[in-house]
């Protein structure tokens, strides 16, 4: 077990540098730079620009530049916003996305889990057709579209809730909702569809045949078993989940780490576009690790090395 | 002998996309108290769902139309489930073909026996249950006990997890066992180790069971009264020396025929019977054997036949042996 954690470390740390070294050539290959604009700068201006931040050396050794500092755990100054580093960006912008994401984390596990069971031993009834219904929706509707219908009805006709920002406990009610419509959704579906096989197996006769109740039979045996799958999907969406969204974060105005993906990206911010890139592919592979770990306990069947 | 289990008219259907399929069609029989009863049949022939409807454990799709089960003076099929609870494993255990799957493969086999006893015998302590499962691994000769007591089922192979799946079965004393195709998956020489030691618990602890194969050579090992089935029938019902020496009915001729014999010369082939079972959605309205019999009429097509009660232990569905039947071409008129 510990060789096979060594191993694993290891290979997210080869993973880390590879999808640094692609991002890095990407971003590149994009046209223009972080100090292209409109209006053309003189070329004294952006030469001088381009020597300060050492756009002006050759790639291979910006990137060799850029891994040394990363490994001192600076991530370099944003290019777009004066004075502030790419550091600044994750230590505020991140706390932010974790709270609304740790929120929906538990909101969607609390309700897709028992959803999904419900509508498993309830197949084919009306609780089923009704959980399947609402989780269809959550599918299928994309996350603005909720986050505006909501806002609309309870923020702006009602009154119920905030329109923006996260003060108190009833504004992370919409944002929570939009956020994890999908994740809700699929999961939900997921349990019941891994519920129904399971229930079907031979070893859940065997424990009816024992002369458990159906319920020690359905929390004894078959939610255990059942559980593996959504385990599996538990470690992307909770990366997912924390590391923010950029359509939530933008509509509900939350100074989340979401916006940073696609504005460092539109702003050719080459610093940040590097940075929230390894942090959240490293948050990614972090959780992937942490849910192949947990399979080893939950299933004995797993063994690594 | 004391009758321990009634089962009268058992009609089970499956309620599947492509109509309704009438599995079980009308079966009767009972179990006396010590008695080993085999059911034997092909596969598809209600074996199995007959087994299956007596504990009420049928797939979500199954339905019991008709018929009863008597046991302890209650008609199963219309107890309470909670009822039910307590006679599931507690008084009829059941272990099944597959042992493979049939065991959940998230729990320590030790715990899943210990799950058995805790379920009918809350009263015991935690000690008492693991002594009692220990006893148990012994007593189905599961090598090492202790250290396999801990052990995860795909730590087991097929025949050690059908021995826990027997040590679960016997842990509460049932009266009665039902084993359907227990042997069935797995090799011959563990075949034959399983069906020795459940004779000899049979004798040991007295108790009835209900043995299902598709193997008449296995339910000479271990029966003493058989029931043929075909078509979700009975066929013919003996003692095991009568389904062997006198049998009464094509079929069970036609199984006996198929049977490897060791002395037979090696070039001659088996002989098996032609055809293939009925369709279950749209049952034949004769005979179900009708359309394979070699000896059959037209009434065996049209009509179901009746039982012939041959003598008081022996019975058979067929038509030749009623007194219109012709004696021309008949295999059971001199």
């Amino acid at each position: 077990m510990t060789k096979y954690i060594i191993k694993r470390v290891i290979m997210m740390i080869c993973t880390l540098l590879l999808i640094s070294l692609l991002t890095f050539i990407l971003m590149h290959a994009v046209p223009g730079g972080p100090f292209t604009s409109d209006r053309k700068l003189p070329e004294a201006v952006e030469a001088a620009l381009n020597a300060k931040y050492n756009l002006d050396d050759p790639l291979p050794i910006q990137y060799l530049d850029y891994m040394v500092d990363l490994f001192h755990g600076d991530l370099g100054p944003s290019f777009q916003y004066e004075g502030r580093s790419v550091n600044d960006f994750i230590t505020s912008g991140f706390p932010v996305s974790a709270r609304l994401g740790v929120t929906t984390i538990c909101f969607v596990l609390l309700a897709a889990i028992p959803m999904g069971i419900v509508a498993a031993l309830k197949n084919g009834r009306w609780q089923d057709m009704l959980v399947m219904g609402v989780a269809t929706l959550g599918v299928t509707i994309p996350s603005f579209v909720i986050a505006t219908g909501l806002m609309y009805i309870f923020s702006y006709k009602l009154g119920w809730t905030p329109t923006i920002g996260l003060d108190s406990w009833r504004s992370y009610i919409l944002p929570v909702i939009a956020l994890g419509g999908y994740s809700l959704a699929f999961i939900a579906r997921l349990m019941r569809s891994s519920l129904l096989e399971v229930m079907g197996q031979d070893y859940i006769r065997t424990a009816r045949a024992k002369g458990l109740s159906e319920f020690k039979v359905v929390t004894r045996h078959a939610l255990r078993n059942a559980l593996i799958p959504v385990i599996t999907i538990l470690g992307p969406t909770i990366a997912n989940l924390l590391t923010g969204s950029f359509v939530i974060e933008k509509i509900f105005a939350l100074p989340g780490l979401g916006i940073h993906f696609v504005n460092s990206i539109t702003n050719r911010d080459y610093t940040a576009i590097m940075g929230v890139t390894i942090f959240y592919a490293a948050f990614l592979i972090a959780m992937i690790f942490v849910v192949d770990i947990f399979y080893c306990l939950i299933d004995p069947r797993i063994k690594y090395d | 002998m004391d009758e321990i289990l009634q089962v009268k008219g058992l009609r089970t259907s499956f309620l599947t996309s492509s109509g309704e399929v009438q599995s079980v069609r009308g079966v009767s029989f009972s179990l006396g108290k010590g008695e080993a009863l085999g059911i034997v049949g092909e596969s598809g022939s209600g074996k199995s769902v007959t087994s299956m409807s007596i504990l009420r454990l049928l797939a979500s799709t199954g339905r019991i139309k008709e018929g009863e089960v008597f046991f302890g003076g209650k008609d199963l099929t219309k107890v309470p489930q909670r009822e039910l609870w307590d006679i599931r494993g507690g008084k009829i255990a059941m272990i099944f073909q597959d042992p493979m799957s049939s065991l959940n493969p998230l729990s320590r086999v030790g715990k899943q026996v210990e799950e058995m006893i805790a379920t009918h015998e809350p009263k015991l302590s935690k000690q008492e249950r693991q002594a009692r499962a220990l006893e148990l691994f012994r007593l189905v000769r599961i090598p090492e006990p202790e250290k396999r007591y801990r052990s995860f089922p795909h730590e087991f192979s097929g025949g050690m997890r059908q021995r826990v799946m027997i040590a679960m079965a016997l842990a509460c004393k049932p009266e009665i066992l039902i084993a359907d195709e227990p042997t069935t998956a797995l090799d011959v020489t563990i075949q034959d180790q399983i069906l020795k030691l459940l004779r000899q618990l049979q004798e040991e602890m007295g108790m009835s069971i209900i043995f299902i194969t598709h193997d008449l050579g296995v339910v000479a090992e271990l029966c003493s009264r058989v029931l043929v089935m075909y078509g979700g029938m009975v066929m013919e019902e003996a003692l095991i020396d009568d389904i062997f020496h006198s049998p009464r009915h094509p079929y069970t001729m036609g199984l006996l025929a198929s049977i490897p014999n060791i002395k037979q010369d090696k070039s001659q082939r088996l002989t098996p019977i032609p055809g293939s079972p009925p369709d279950m959605t749209n049952p034949p309205a004769g005979c179900p054997f009708a359309p394979r019999c070699p000896y059959a009429r037209r009434i065996c097509l049209e009509q179901m036949p009746p039982y012939t009660q041959l003598d008081p232990t022996h019975r058979s569905m067929c038509w030749l042996l009623t007194p219109e039947a012709p004696a021309q071409d008949n295999p059971f008129k001199e």
